[in-house]
């Protein structure tokens, strides 16, 4: 059992550094049982850190849903003026917001899960927890037979391992937020800066991501269909086109909502039922 | 003989089932050493679907150490490095 060994010895030396023992058993009693309430805390504590880190990739989504829907409309008004680079400006930007998305999609199942392994394995402790301090009254009682003190060190033992275990938990959790953080930090300074919102600016910080998107397939497409869609309607009629686009920002992404807040529809769907 | 499973709790496994535990354990060993992702998932699938198929779980009111440990499928073989590094230095 090579593997299954050496990583029950990494277990147990963790466990072995949660709990200093003393040297009348029955104090290493109280201590652990003290040391075990802190880390339910902890764990309760980590759970609620995991749902924040949780809701703010869904308001993330949100912004960035609205900031797509935006482009969108600025990138079929720019068609409908014959401004083809400006669409095609606007549309890559919104496949950009598209891999972001997907990016916070896959965080957000990871962190999910983290939350309900960090739920379930919080739910065995406690339940040890709570075995653990009705047996230790009967352990002092009895602790002068030996075979009592050989009881104290299993159930010391196997407490300290529940403990570690769950310490890991937590451990991987805060790594999960940590990754979480980063990118969020990172799509906020996009949102902030208005580089993906303002095709009009001149530097910004998506330009290889965007370069890339615009020899994109997918943009072709979707400037072929927004020229479809426009092309047949009056070119020249969108030319104040400032207070429509704000009206059509806010519908659209009550439509995309609903359905998954980390994908972008195709195009197709949101443009049509406008028409 | 006891397993736990990181992350989802402790198997008792009966002597009879050991034989094949190790022989799974040892296909996880040789996938780690030759930090092969794919075969080391397959073999970690392979033993934790064995530890909970023949294993009974131990119930939570019962606080014994475990004689043996696996992680869970969730972990990655970086992360599984990163762990037996922490304490063999």
């Amino acid at each position: 059992m090579a593997f299954m060994k050496r990583l029950s010895g990494v277990v147990q030396a963790k466990a072995n550094k949660v709990l200093d023992r003393v040297e009348d058993p029955r104090e290493t009693l109280d201590l652990s049982y003290e040391k075990q309430l802190e880390q339910l805390q902890q764990v309760r504590k980590g759970v609620a850190d995991v749902a924040t880190a949780k809701k703010r990739i869904e308001l993330q989504a949100q912004q960035l849903q609205a900031a797509a829907s935006k482009l969108q409309d600025q990138a079929r008004t720019a068609v409908a003026q014959n401004n083809e680079d400006l669409a095609r400006q606007a549309l890559s930007r919104r496949s950009a917001i598209a891999t972001q998305l997907d990016g916070l999609r896959t965080q957000h199942e990871q962190l999910a899960a983290q939350q309900d392994r960090l739920v379930d394995t919080s739910k065995q402790l406690e339940a040890r927890v709570e075995a653990f301090r009705t047996q230790k009254e009967t352990l002092k009682a009895s602790y002068t037979a030996a075979e009592a003190q050989t009881k104290i060190g299993e159930a010391v033992s196997g407490i300290s391992e529940s403990m570690s275990d769950t310490g890991l938990a937590m451990q991987r959790a805060q790594d999960k937020i940590a990754n979480m953080q980063a990118r969020a930090s990172a799509v906020d300074e996009l949102l902030d800066s208005g580089a993906l919102t303002d095709v009009t600016g001149s530097s910004d910080p998506i330009q290889a991501e965007l370069d890339k998107a615009s020899q994109s397939s997918q943009v072709d497409l979707e400037l072929a269909q927004l020229k479809a869609e426009t092309g047949k309607g009056a070119p020249s009629a969108l030319g104040a086109g400032g207070d429509e686009e704000v009206a059509d920002a806010e519908t659209v992404p009550q439509n995309a909502a609903p359905a998954d807040p980390f994908s972008l529809d195709s195009g197709d769907g949101s443009a049509e039922p406008a028409k | 003989m006891i397993v736990r499973v990181l992350e989802d709790g402790q198997y008792e496994i009966a002597d009879s089932d050991v034989p094949e535990l190790e022989r799974l354990d040892a296909v996880l060993e040789s996938a780690l050493e030759a930090n092969d992702e794919p075969a080391f998932h397959r073999a970690l699938h392979a033993l934790l679907e064995k530890v909970r198929a023949v294993g009974s779980p131990v119930p939570h009111d019962e606080i014994v150490p475990s004689d043996l440990a696996l992680p869970d499928e969730h972990m990655d073989l970086s992360e599984v490095r990163a762990l037996l590094a922490s304490e063999e230095g």
